[in-house]
C-alpha cells in the first residue's frame, strides 16, 4: 500500500492522521505542497491513494486534478474539492439535489447585489465564494451598510469579490449551528458549535459540544455529501427558528481537533479506513 | 530540542513528537514559527494566513 498525503502546515490533524497510519504500519509519503514539482507531461504517481491535506484550497484542487487526471484515487477527489471550495457551487450542488439550504441570490454588480439584498430581506449575509474560517463574511442589517458594504468590496477587494454572494439570515435562537462529519455514507458523529457571536467556526472562538445524530441529521448531511460528491466532508447545518434543518456549508478538508473529545469518536481513525477502502477499490 | 525563536532570539524546547511542517508558539514573545527543520532543529516566522487558506 503507498500513502501519500498532500499537507502544507502540519495542525493537529495532520499529526492525528499520521499517528493513525503508524500505528497500523502503513507507510506513506508526505508530500509538501511547497516543495511539490508536478511534471504534467511525464508525471508518474506511484500512489495507491493520496489524502489531501493541504491548507491551501487552490493548490488542493491543482493537485487533485494531477492526481486524478493520472488515475490515482484522492480523498477527496478535484471534483468535490472544486464544489466545495466555492460556495457558489456548492449551494448551486444541493440546490440541484434538493437538499435544504438558505435562500440565496448571485449578482455582480453592487447596484443588482443592493436589488438582490432588499429583495431577500435585511439582515442578509454576505460571502465571499471563496473562503474560510468565517473571514470576511459580513452581516448586513441594513440598507446603509449594504451600500458601505458593497462599495468597500468592489472598490478594496480583487475581482472574485466582485462576485457577490448573498444569502438570507438565520436567526440562531440557541446561539449555536452544528458541524456534521461525513464518512462514506455515513454521518459518524456531530457538534453544537456555540457562541454569543453570529460567527460560530471552533476556528473562530465557538465551542464544540456533543450534538445527537438523529435519523434527521443523519439523512440530510449523508444527502449533502452525495450532492457534492462524497468523500469525507464537514457538513455545517443551520437550525432555522421553525424548526428545520439548513445545509449552509460543506467543508472537503475538515478541520476536527475540536470534535473527537466531545463526540468520543475516533474521528481519524475513520479518515484512514475510508482512505485505505478507497485505495482498494482503486 | 532546542532551538533559537528568530523574532527574540528565545532558546525554545522543541516537544516530543515535533515534526517538520508543525507550528509552534514562542512562549515568550508569541511569535507563530514553523519547524522547517528537525535535525538541526530550525524555526523560521510562520506564513501569515493566506487568502485561500481554509478547509
Amino acid at each position: 500500500m503507498r500513502v501519500g498525503v498532500l499537507c502544507s502546515r502540519i495542525r493537529v490533524e495532520e499529526k492525528l492522521l499520521f499517528a493513525e497510519l503508524e500505528r497500523r504500519g502503513i507507510a506513506y509519503e508526505r508530500i509538501d505542497d511547497d516543495d511539490v514539482i508536478f511534471d504534467l507531461n511525464e508525471g508518474r504517481y506511484e500512489y495507491d491513494v493520496v489524502l489531501e491535506r493541504s491548507i491551501h484550497h487552490s493548490r488542493a484542487l491543482y493537485a487533485l486534478k494531477v492526481f486524478n487526471d493520472a488515475g490515482v484515487p484522492t480523498v477527496n477527489t478535484a471534483s468535490v474539492a472544486d464544489i466545495c471550495g466555492d460556495k457558489f457551487k456548492t449551494t448551486q450542488a444541493l440546490i440541484r439535489a434538493g437538499v435544504p439550504t438558505p435562500r440565496t441570490r448571485m449578482a455582480f454588480t453592487p447596484e443588482s447585489a443592493l436589488r438582490a439584498i432588499e429583495d431577500l430581506g435585511y439582515p442578509v449575509v454576505l460571502k465571499p465564494a471563496i473562503g474560510s474560517w468565517g473571514r470576511l463574511i459580513a452581516k448586513v442589517n441594513d440598507r446603509e451598510a449594504a451600500e458601505a458594504l458593497l462599495e468597500h468590496k468592489q472598490i478594496l477587494g480583487s475581482y472574485h469579490h466582485s462576485i457577490f454572494y448573498i444569502q438570507e439570515y438565520i436567526p440562531k435562537p440557541h446561539h449555536r449551528d452544528i458541524r456534521a462529519f461525513v464518512v462514506g455514507d455515513e454521518c459518524i458523529c456531530a457538534i453544537y458549535r456555540t457562541s454569543e457571536h453570529w460567527i460560530t467556526n471552533t476556528a473562530r472562538g465557538g465551542q464544540a459540544g456533543v450534538c445527537p445524530v438523529t435519523p434527521g441529521l443523519a439523512d440530510l448531511c449523508v444527502s449533502a455529501a452525495y450532492a457534492v460528491g462524497g468523500g469525507v466532508v464537514a457538513i455545517d447545518v443551520l437550525e432555522a427558528p421553525d424548526g428545520r434543518l439548513l445545509v449552509n456549508e460543506v467543508n472537503y478538508t475538515m478541520e476536527f481537533r475540536n470534535s473527537i473529545a466531545p463526540t468520543g469518536v475516533d474521528i481519524p481513525a475513520r479518515i484512514i479506513d475510508y482512505t485505505l477502502d478507497v485505495a482498494r477499490k482503486g | 530540542m532546542r532551538a533559537i525563536c528568530p523574532e527574540c532570539e528565545a532558546e525554545i524546547t522543541l516537544p516530543e513528537g515535533t515534526v517538520e511542517g508543525e507550528i509552534l508558539t514562542c512562549p515568550d514573545c508569541a511569535a507563530e514559527l514553523e519547524v522547517v527543520s528537525i535535525d538541526p532543529p530550525e524555526l523560521a516566522l510562520a506564513p501569515e494566513v493566506e487568502e485561500d487558506w481554509g478547509e
